[in-house]
Order: structure tokens, then C-alpha cells, then sequence
């Protein structure tokens, strides 16, 4: 029990730092891949302190409140997960949370942030398959949604399921709003739409919405572990490493791609998720 | 206090210029002088803009465009003039459409000069535009701290709507 609790501390409390490191990092990895010096290591924290600054502008009332919602949820599944509860649970609460962002996109009526939401629900949808299919397969190989019993099971869920692995890093790159497939906001400069989603979010605003996209990394990186992770204590630095590598790749995707059209992005996850994933789902069920 | 010069991100708008100015301030961006080595950013949006930087020269047709563009950015802001036609109108200054350099329709703050503006230049202007940002931001902090001890406000920095910031603004270009 404490050693819940401890975890569940550890996530609400650390998870912000690690993410806007990783940020940070991010940004300086993309630059030097570009042949630039880069901004320093901890600038994303640099941006945060200076959004809570600035002068509070409102456009909606409802916007800060849905806003909150949005890093509630997320922190939330964030807490369910390391808690160790049901993964199922995890993906239904965290899809909540992107619908909260949706509203609060699309409640200031601007024509830029109303079609930044709306590539945000064809991005969920895209998305959706592979973390449900995830949560699947987890409960073919160890026979609980638990996460507990998962952690504890024998050996790596990797080994039987690596279709899944693969459609799940595919969609990361959905979930960590990186090119191709930043339609609706982007984290670097390369902006579509002015800033799609996060148009009319300034200053404090804004400042939320980057403190839950840092949050929702982290999870979905933990995600990622839970592919790895066994009861022998040394999968944990393996599962660092996978992290660690996947990311890698990302920020490489990341620079050498070009956005694609919403219509070819649902249909390149959805062929990989069917493809990978259903046919890793099929082997499991008939071998 | 906290250093918010670190983070100072820009908001581009082309007035009436060659474009000259515009591929020397994209220039700024790129390897050879990454002006995100300073923490610059290009937002391209004035919600969330620190710095407004401005190419060309005003005419009548843009003038209310930067203005609200100015209007819309929040507090502290600064903004700078690239280019010769931003700073005087430049070779454009006689012609019938022509206000003039951007100081024609908001305070300008800091000016660039050269024709077009060299991205040596231009990244100078960002370094003392940031300056100008963080002295703004201890203004405004300290306003915020002394609003807070009056008891305007119950929590946090002062909220106001978009349309509220709008005549603050345009009163402040009246004084200035």
C-alpha cells in the first residue's frame, strides 16, 4: 500500500520536471540534428516561468476551467496508473481528458483553434485502436487488465507481443504531437494553422496545457515501459533504455518527415495498428 | 525575480515590405545564426508573442491590422522595427498609401536599421528587445504585487477579458 502511495507521489510530483526535460532535450537533440547550437537544456522550464508572468488574458471564462479539467484527468490516469489499477480504465479516463481539451479548444469560437480541435478528435481516433489493442493483448498474455499483475508477470510482454509494441510506438508519435503527424498543435516552431489547438491559450493558459502534454508524455512513456517490464529488477533499466531509444527515434521521425494530410494519417495507423497489432492479436489467439 | 529574458518569443508581421526584411528575419532562425540559441521562438501567434517584430512600412490598409495585432499581445511587450521601412517608410515614405514606419500606428520601442536589415542586426535588436522585455517584466510584476496589496484581486495576477486589454492598450499608445 505505501509503496503505492509512494509511487503515485513520485508521478504527480517528478513527472512534470522529467517531461519538460525530456522537452528540453528534444530540443536540443532536433537542433543539433538541423546543424544549430539550440536552446538550452531547461528552456522549456525558462518558458513555463515566463507564461505564468505574463499578463492573464481571457477570451473565455470556461477555457481556464476546462483547461484545469484536461491536467486534472490526466494526472489522474497518471495516479491510476501507477497505482497499479486497471489499464482499460487508464485509456477510457485518458480519452476523457482529450475531449476536455477539445472543448476547451473550440469554446473561444475561433476559427483556428475550432479546427486545431477537431484534428484533435480525428487524432484520438486515430490513436484509439492501438491503446485499446494494447490493453488487449496485456490481458491475453497475463490474463488481467491489472497492472499489478502484469509488472509481475514471468517474462517481458515484448516477447509475445511485438506487433503491439510497434502499432503503440507508431501512435507515440501521435501522442507526443511530432511531424508527421502534428496536425493539431506541435511542440517546435514548424506551426500550421498559426498554433492550431493552442491559439487562443496565453500566458497562465498556456502554461497548463504544456505542464499536461509534459504529464501525458511521461505516461505514455510508462506505457511503453510496461512492455518491458518483468519481475526481475534489471528490466527496469531495459525498459529506461527501450524509452530512451523509442524517443530517439521520435525526435529522428520528427525531423525527417513531412506533415501529412489528417485523411492519410488516419489511414497510415489504422493499416499499421490492423496490420501489426491484428496480426500479433491472431497468432495469440490461434497458437 | 525571475529571469524572463531566457524566453522571448517572437511574433513576425510583413507590412508593406519587399520582403527583403522577411527572408532576413527567417534568416535569423536558420544554422548559420539560430536565434533559438537565445530561447527565441516564432510563435506567430500574439496570445502568446513577447517581442513583435515588425518588417515594412504602414500603410493604410494594415495599420488597424498591427494595431489590433499589438492590442491582442498581453503584457510586458516590446516591440521592434526591421528594416528601413519599418523604422522611417523608406523609399516608399512619399507614396499616397504610406503612413510611415510602424511608429505611425503603435510605440515603437526599439529600431532596426538597413535595407535590407542584416540578420547580425536584427538578432542585436532581439538581445536588446529582451532587455527591454525584462525591465517591462519587473514593471509589471511590481504593479501586479502592489494591485494584490490594495485588494483588487483575490488570487494571482489581475484577469481581464480580450476586450478590456484592447482599451488598456490603446489607451497606452495615447500616453506614449
Amino acid at each position: 500500500m505505501l509503496y503505492r502511495v509512494i509511487s503515485i507521489l513520485c508521478y504527480i510530483i517528478l513527472a512534470p520536471f522529467l517531461g519538460g526535460l525530456l522537452e528540453g532535450l528534444d530540443r536540443k537533440i532536433s537542433a543539433r540534428m538541423q546543424g544549430r547550437v539550440g536552446p538550452p537544456i531547461l528552456q522549456p522550464f525558462y518558458d513555463l516561468i515566463k507564461l505564468f508572468k505574463k499578463q492573464y488574458i481571457i477570451v473565455d471564462r470556461a477555457q481556464h476551467f476546462l483547461l484545469l479539467s484536461y491536467l486534472a484527468l490526466v494526472v489522474f490516469t497518471g495516479c491510476m496508473f501507477f497505482g497499479g489499477s486497471d489499464l482499460l480504465m487508464c485509456f477510457f479516463v485518458l480519452s476523457t481528458a482529450s475531449v476536455f481539451l477539445y472543448f476547451a479548444a473550440v469554446i473561444t469560437s475561433s476559427p483556428y483553434t475550432t479546427i486545431g480541435g477537431q484534428r484533435e478528435l480525428i487524432q484520438d481516433m486515430a490513436c484509439e485502436p492501438a491503446l485499446l489493442f494494447a490493453a488487449l493483448g496485456f490481458y491475453l498474455i497475463s490474463g488481467s487488465f491489472n497492472i499489478d499483475t502484469i509488472v509481475h508477470s514471468q517474462y517481458s510482454a515484448i516477447a509475445k507481443l511485438p506487433g503491439f509494441f510497434l502499432a503503440f510506438v507508431f501512435i507515440l508519435t501521435i501522442k507526443m504531437r511530432k511531424s508527421p503527424f502534428d496536425e493539431s498543435a506541435s511542440h517546435h516552431a514548424h506551426q500550421e494553422l498559426v498554433k492550431g489547438i493552442t491559439t487562443e491559450m496565453g500566458g497562465r493558459n498556456l502554461a497548463i496545457y504544456n505542464v499536461t502534454e509534459w504529464y501525458e508524455t511521461v505516461l505514455m512513456l510508462s506505457v511503453l515501459a510496461l512492455f518491458i517490464i518483468n519481475e526481475n529488477p534489471w528490466s527496469y533499466l531495459a525498459a529506461a533504455l527501450v524509452i530512451c531509444a523509442a524517443y530517439f527515434a521520435e525526435i529522428l521521425i520528427d525531423n525527417t518527415a513531412a506533415r501529412v494530410k489528417t485523411s492519410t494519417m488516419l489511414k497510415m495507423t489504422w493499416m499499421v495498428t490492423l496490420l501489426s497489432a491484428g496480426v500479433n492479436f491472431l497468432v495469440l489467439m490461434l497458437v | 525575480m525571475a529571469n524572463v529574458k531566457r524566453s522571448p518569443w517572437l511574433l513576425h508581421y510583413d507590412g508593406s515590405s519587399c520582403n527583403g526584411c522577411d527572408i532576413e528575419v527567417l534568416a535569423c532562425l536558420t544554422p548559420v545564426y539560430d536565434a533559438e540559441r537565445l530561447g527565441v521562438e516564432n510563435t506567430g501567434d500574439p496570445m502568446q508573442a513577447d517581442i513583435f517584430l515588425i518588417t515594412g512600412g504602414i500603410n493604410e490598409q494594415n495599420a488597424p491590422v498591427v494595431k489590433q495585432l499589438y492590442n491582442q499581445m498581453p503584457r510586458p511587450k516590446v516591440v521592434v522595427a526591421v528594416g528601413t521601412c519599418a523604422c522611417t517608410g523608406g523609399v516608399f515614405k512619399e507614396a499616397y498609401n504610406i503612413c510611415g514606419g510602424a511608429d505611425t500606428a503603435i510605440p515603437v520601442d526599439i529600431y532596426v536599421p538597413g535595407c535590407a536589415a542584416r540578420p547580425q542586426s536584427i538578432i542585436d535588436g532581439i538581445i536588446k528587445a529582451r532587455d527591454l522585455f525584462q525591465k517591462r517584466s519587473e514593471e509589471h510584476d511590481a504593479k501586479v504585487k502592489e494591485e494584490k496589496k490594495a485588494g483588487k484581486h483575490g488570487s494571482g495576477s489581475p484577469a481581464v477579458s480580450l476586450q478590456d486589454a484592447k482599451e488598456a492598450a490603446e489607451e497606452d499608445g495615447k500616453e506614449e
